[in-house]
């Protein structure tokens, strides 16, 4: 899928999106949003509410059982997994690198899949791009810390030039300082490359941090929807205020400290 | 013992060629059932549940257990299909072995692809594979080491169980155990014990160098590994081709006792000398090889007219030795178009020895006899005698009761009887053992145990072979019981061992020269003289032994 590197990311839609699983748990309830071709989408909520899910039913790692997904008005279900998968950036909490390849042959695993065979220079602009000496290609996967790891992770996603990122938590398992650092890193890689992102967290202070607009999901339905700035004003509605609630009082106890010394 | 051992190792290289053919086939068979099996089971759980749980009621199984069930199943697939399909050899063998080699490797391979990181398997979804692509770039090189430790184990545990293949007539080392274990031969047993040990130390070492070469990444570890045993799989091969271009082979099958391998030896040595090229099939059960004749996986054999009689045949009666053998002619010609060239002149049957001092001090001199102080004796059986139509025979017609009975192979049943383990045995009454080991028959004086004349049975293809009736002919009338019992006895006796194919060359000698009518009471007489013959020898070998 050959675009240019400051490609348009496509715009994205979610129509009465619905996951029910055998027991009959429903993990996504109906949902539905549009989202801007460029945006930077956190899809916030706790654990269950269904946010991973509904992630998944973008790239068809989940088929909904009602509703369905648009990339720019084209439904997912018309394009065969593997192919629409090819086109879209993935990145999540276990990275999931394969250890017996390279951090090179990581990289350029979506390019062999589609049969390119001259990767290394491709690989040299990826590292440069994730803030990776370019020695690090020869290395192995075990070789590397886990924020390094996510950090080629990126790289691979983004190998094959896809418009839209997919990031299920994938922070989450880093320490503070790297994750801040890989945070902010990536928020400035989509705006260069002009993608549109849609990260998936628990932590409402990264989400309000790093997107232009939140989504809440609680319960498998989406109850809040609006720009950072707007939720911290309180307009978001009650469950999105409870999830502001905690970075705030954690930001004002620390105050606090700092004022008593 | 290094003597007779490297005279044994000079039988090892073309029986370890077929074992590593037969080895090598049934692992080759079972990676090629195990390996989509277990794909499809890590893919569903249903799947997964009854493979393994076939792979692993099938280890259940002893392997001789499911050698021996190959040949009913086939032999009713055959009459199916309506022949065609070799019940004996090496199909049973292969597919007994592939099932065996299924559980190692389909248990690692499916623990393997079960035990990947999910993140991984995640990853390889994400970036766009399709099933193939994430089977053959992630999966398989992920879960390889582990496969490999399942082919290893599998492996090792093939050529072990293939020495069982030769129950059902696959030639492989177990020939050597087999046949070194019913004549005592021990050189035999080790040779083929050592032999095999050697090929699966080896062959796990070959394998273990493949599975460090895969996970450290070092391709000519990997090669090198797996040239070394192509190579191995070719070098075996090689006997396959001037016998394949040959033609004319036959197969001559002997049941698991001394004398059969001696005389599968005469005719053997008589058919090479008229041009035949030959092959063994020996330890063969009594009760299949009558089956292997008729359905042509064996081409000739020695049998005995009563165990045809009662056992094939159903007979209850026991009509004199002529009348038993042209009964069995007659039948086996009709039912199965096999001939029976004739008989050899020498009768094996079953007689019930006791030591002799024993049976004086007990005064039992006849089998009505024994069955008055049977309560209080142990009888010593074969393996297969008490299952037999001609014990419930003898044990209605005498109402003999024991206090206990104990089943041997027949070289420890003597023992047994010498050791007073056992106070009466189902002899042999060719065995060379009674006399030397100065035992006392029991007469019959009820007539209840039939005629066992050995008889020279030809299969279908070759009833109207007249080259072979003509090479075999010769020896139709031409063995009194004497010239077996001494032949016999060259093989079972304790001291000097001869290996059967060398009594086979002692016998022809014998057959060579003017036969002269004996009383039928210089048994002991005869075996003295072998044993005169024994000790002469013995001080030749060891006047050379101290010259060199």
């Amino acid at each position: 899928m050959p675009a240019p590197s400051s490609a348009n990311g496509p715009s994205l839609a979610f129509e009465a999106v619905t996951k029910r699983y055998d027991g009959g748990t429903m993990a996504v309830d109906h949902v539905s949003a549009e989202i801007d071709a460029g945006s930077f989408i956190a899809l916030v909520g706790s654990s269950g509410s269904g946010k991973s899910t509904l992630l998944k039913t973008i790239n068809r790692l989940v088929e909904p059982s009602e509703g369905r997904v648009l990339i720019a008005g084209e439904p997912v279900a018309s394009t065969e997994p593997h192919r629409l998968r090819r086109s879209i950036g993935y990145v999540f909490q276990n990275i999931g690198l394969f250890p017996h390849m390279t951090v090179a042959e990581n990289i350029a695993i979506a390019l062999r899949l589609d049969g390119e065979r001259e990767t290394a220079d491709r690989v040299a602009d990826l590292l440069d791009l994730v803030d990776l000496p370019r020695e690090f290609a020869g290395r192995m996967p075990d070789a590397l810390s886990g924020g390094q790891q996510q950090r080629v992770g990126v790289a691979r996603a983004l190998a094959a030039r896809p418009g839209l990122m997919l990031m299920d938590e994938p922070f989450g398992a880093l320490d503070p300082v790297t994750r801040d650092q890989l945070g902010a890193a990536f928020r400035r890689l989509h705006d260069r490359l002009g993608l549109t992102t849609i990260m998936v967290t628990h932590d409402m202070a990264e989400a309000l941090l790093l997107a232009d607009r939140v989504l809440v999901m609680q319960a498998g339905r989406l109850v809040a929807d609006a720009t950072p700035r707007a939720l911290l004003a309180g307009e978001g509605g009650e469950e999105a205020d409870a999830l502001v609630a905690v970075p705030r009082a954690q930001a004002d106890r620390l105050r606090a400290l700092e004022g008593r010394a | 013992m290094t003597g007779p051992f490297w005279s044994a190792m000079a039988r090892v290289p073309d029986l370890l060629a077929s074992h590593v053919l037969l080895a090598a086939s049934a692992l080759l068979a079972g990676l090629a059932i195990s390996l989509p099996l277990a794909i499809w089971s890590a893919r569903n759980a249903h799947v997964a549940r009854l493979s393994l749980g076939f792979a692993s009621l099938v280890q259940t199984i002893p392997s001789l257990a499911l050698l021996a069930l190959f040949y009913p199943l086939l032999l009713s697939l055959s009459a199916l299909v309506g022949g065609g399909i070799p019940a004996l050899g090496f199909l049973p063998s292969l597919l007994a072995l592939a099932l065996y080699a299924l559980l190692p490797i389909l248990r690692n391979a499916v623990t393997g692809l079960l035990g990947l990181d999910p993140a991984i398997v995640e990853a390889a979804d994400g970036v766009g594979m399709t099933s193939w692509q994430k089977l053959r770039l992630v999966e398989a090189p992920l879960v390889a080491p582990v496969l490999m430790a399942g082919i290893r184990t599998a492996a090792v545990w093939t050529i072990g169980a293939a020495t069982l293949s030769t129950t059902v007539g696959q030639p492989s080392l177990g020939d050597l155990i087999f046949a070194g274990l019913q004549t005592q031969n021990w050189a035999l047993v080790l040779a083929g014990c050592v032999a095999a040990a050697l090929l699966a130390l080896i062959v796990d070492a070959l394998l273990g160098l493949i599975e460090r070469g895969i996970k450290a990444r070092r391709r000519w570890q990997v090669w090198t590994g797996a040239g070394l045993l192509l190579a191995g799989i070719a070098l075996a091969l090689a006997p396959l081709w001037p016998s394949a271009g040959g033609g004319r082979t036959v197969t001559i099958g002997a049941k698991n006792f001394s004398e059969q391998y001696i005389l599968a030896r005469v005719i053997g040595h008589r058919l090479e000398a008229a041009g035949y090229h030959v092959r063994y099939r020996e330890g063969l059960g009594s009760a299949v090889i009558y089956q292997a004749l008729a359905s042509g996986d064996i081409d000739v054999y020695v049998d005995y007219s009563g165990t045809l009689w009662t056992n094939q045949m159903g007979h209850d009666d026991t009509p004199s030795r002529p009348e038993i053998i042209a009964g069995v002619a007659d039948w086996a010609r009709r039912t199965s178009s096999v001939r029976v060239l004739g008989a050899l002149g020498f009768e094996n049957a079953y007689a019930f020895a006791m030591r002799g001092d024993v049976a004086k001090r007990r005064h039992i001199a006849t089998l009505a006899d024994l069955a008055l102080q049977a309560p209080q004796l142990t009888l010593g059986s074969d393996l297969e005698f008490l299952d037999r139509p001609e014990w419930r025979a003898v044990r209605d017609a005498y109402g003999l009761r024991f206090a206990d009975t104990q089943r041997f192979t027949p070289s420890f049943m003597y023992r047994a009887l010498a050791s007073g383990r056992a106070d009466v045995i189902s002899a042999f009454s060719s065995d060379g053992r009674i006399a030397a080991q100065h035992l006392a028959v029991l007469r019959d004086p009820k007539g209840a145990i039939p005629g066992y004349d050995a008889i020279l049975m030809l299969s279908p293809a070759h009833a109207d072979d007249a080259r072979m009736a003509a090479a075999l002919k010769p020896l139709i009338g031409a063995i009194p019981v004497e010239t077996m019992r001494q032949a016999n006895y060259l093989v079972d006796r304790d001291v000097d061992k001869q290996s059967p194919d060398q009594a086979a060359t002692w016998l022809e000698r014998r057959l060579d020269q003017p036969i002269r009518p004996r009383p039928s009471s210089s048994i002991t007489n005869s075996v003295s003289a072998t044993n005169a013959n024994i000790t002469s020898t013995h001080i030749r070998q060891k006047a050379e032994k101290r010259r060199s």
